[in-house]
């Protein structure tokens, strides 16, 4: 059986008292695209950021092509992590930069285009989310959501990441967007043929970026199977999220 | 018994707190500096500090200090007359302003200016996952937003200075020739006999110190802010008021060592 592309195993972070992450385990295989669900609080956000070395979990182990990257040194976890592209929530797009510069910022990072040519590579990319040229010398403040989302989607596939996280892609936006956004992202996923891991609460977002699916509850992955049969499965902890029922073991749990 | 062992116990927490508030400001500070001198370097960035700290600080000093100068000359006119040392004047303005008020008045509109809106900027940039951003695109987000910053610091605050330091002597001479009667040439003659090359070097020296601690504390509240809007007011708060308090701190200390023989 073939590594798989991320592998997290025990992985346990706790903030105070409050217990987040309670040993983790997932398995991400190159190529394929999960999704993450979960309510609100049940640390779907921590886990991508432990990932990606922005929380430094408690215990347990990530390992990004067979290599841990909690206990790599500094430099070789930062050339691990360099492959991934992050889709944040609200876009986090810089406000001082104009959308060329956003885009081409982690190129021009990483010294990979000079900047007289970084504007032509931004140009490019934002073509490829289905934006105009006239947009690139436009500041963020000046887009729609729709707009920033794709600027944001822009910025983390023009480096051609080989790993692809997005936190709650389509939050904020009115359905039609929300499945743009989607088809961009299944699109831009296959043509660089990168694994992701997406977080969301939508489900039919759900169905349409991901392969697989896994639910956090309780600090654990509670589940996990095809994202195609999300809304069939009847784990009752699953189908209470996915149906939205207020009755439920979710709401036991709360009433504790 | 248990009241007066709450009380020891709210006073130990209450030190541990400010000594880990003290060891990430230093980790912090070092961190900072310690960029200065590894590649990458974002000149650009430093060229933009420079405008927002230096440049757009220049009109809120130059009146500052232009004010100043004329307060000093005036209230020094009112004491001084009482003992027939009015002679006194031009060298009590020029060594107040080069050794004391250019670089205090300057470091202290900065922090309410410069010092004020790099935590915000900052703030804003964390609560808005910006600066998480930074981190996920191969960039550093302490050199790509702090060092930049406290370097601008260490160069505008002299430069400022320096025009605050010939703006508040300007000052001290228009009311002490037009409305005081001071010959022009005799108030000059006095202003430059007895200032020393010490003075306006210790002046500056302090200036520099004092830009450090403005970029240092803004950036270290914007930085370590949360909360959203509420979080980056109490940054931005906590960024004027502490960057004065050490300004005035440490003026003293910096006088007691550059000045005091």
């Amino acid at each position: 059986m073939s590594t798989p592309k991320i592998r997290i195993r025990g992985l346990k972070k706790s903030f105070g008292e409050k217990i987040v992450l309670d040993g983790v385990d997932l398995d991400v295989m190159a190529g394929t695209g999960l999704v993450v669900i979960g309510g609100s609080g049940t640390g779907k956000s921590v886990l991508i950021r432990s990932i990606l070395g922005l929380v430094t979990p408690d215990a347990g182990v990530i390992e990004i092509d067979g290599e841990d990257v909690l206990r790599a040194p500094a430099r070789r976890a930062r050339e691990l992590r360099a492959q991934i592209g992050m889709l944040f929530q609200n876009g986090a797009l810089f406000d001082s930069l104009p959308v060329w510069e956003n885009v081409a910022f982690g190129l021009l990072a990483e010294r990979r285009v000079a900047r007289r040519d970084a504007r032509a590579k931004a140009i490019e990319v934002l073509a490829q989310v289905g934006l105009a040229e006239s947009v690139a010398g436009l500041s963020p403040s000046e887009l729609s959501g729709g707009m920033q989302k794709r600027v944001a989607l822009a910025r983390a596939i023009a480096s051609a990441p080989a790993i692809m996280f997005f936190d709650e892609p389509t939050t904020g936006l009115d359905p039609i967007m929300g499945a743009v956004i989607d088809g961009l992202i299944v699109d831009c996923v296959k043509r660089l043929g990168s694994t992701s891991i997406a977080i969301t609460h939508d489900m039919a977002s759900a169905q349409r970026i991901g392969d697989m699916a896994a639910m956090l509850y309780n600090g654990r992955v509670e589940w996990s199977g095809p994202a195609p049969s999300l809304l069939t499965e009847t784990n009752p902890v699953v189908a209470q999220f996915t149906h939205g029922r207020a009755e439920g073991p979710i709401k036991m749990a709360l009433r504790k | 018994m248990n009241f007066i062992l709450g009380v020891i116990a709210a006073i130990g927490a209450a030190c541990l707190g400010v000594v880990a508030l003290l060891g990430e400001l230093v980790i912090f500070a070092v961190a900072g500096i310690s960029h200065i001198f590894r590649p990458p370097f974002y000149p650009r960035l430093v060229g933009r500090s420079l405008m927002e700290i230096g440049f757009f600080s220049l009109p809120v000093v130059a009146l500052t200090a232009l004010f100043t100068g004329m307060v000093l000359a005036l209230q020094s006119y009112t004491g001084f007359s009482r003992f027939n040392a009015e002679s006194a004047i031009a060298s009590v303005v020029v060594l107040s302003v080069t050794r004391e008020l250019g670089p205090v008045l300057a470091g202290l509109m900065v922090s309410g200016r410069a010092g004020a809106a790099m935590a915000a900027e900052l703030g804003t940039m964390r609560v808005t996952d910006q600066i998480d951003a930074l981190s996920t695109l191969s960039t550093s987000p302490m050199k790509y937003l702090v060092t930049p910053r406290l370097l601008a610091g260490v160069i505008a605050l002299p430069l400022l200075v320096a025009v605050a330091d010939i703006l508040g002597v300007m000052g001290g001479f228009i009311v002490a020739t037009w409305k005081l009667g001071f010959n022009p040439n005799v108030y000059l003659i006095s202003t430059f006999a007895n200032l020393r090359a010490g003075d306006v070097v210790s002046g500056l020296i302090k200036a520099a110190v004092f830009g450090f601690i403005i970029a240092l504390m803004g950036c270290f509240n914007g930085y370590r802010s949360k909360g959203g809007a509420e979080g980056v007011g109490a940054a931005t708060t906590a960024a004027v008021v502490s960057a004065s308090i050490l300004i005035l701190a440490l003026d003293y200390i910096l006088t007691q060592i550059l000045f005091v023989k």
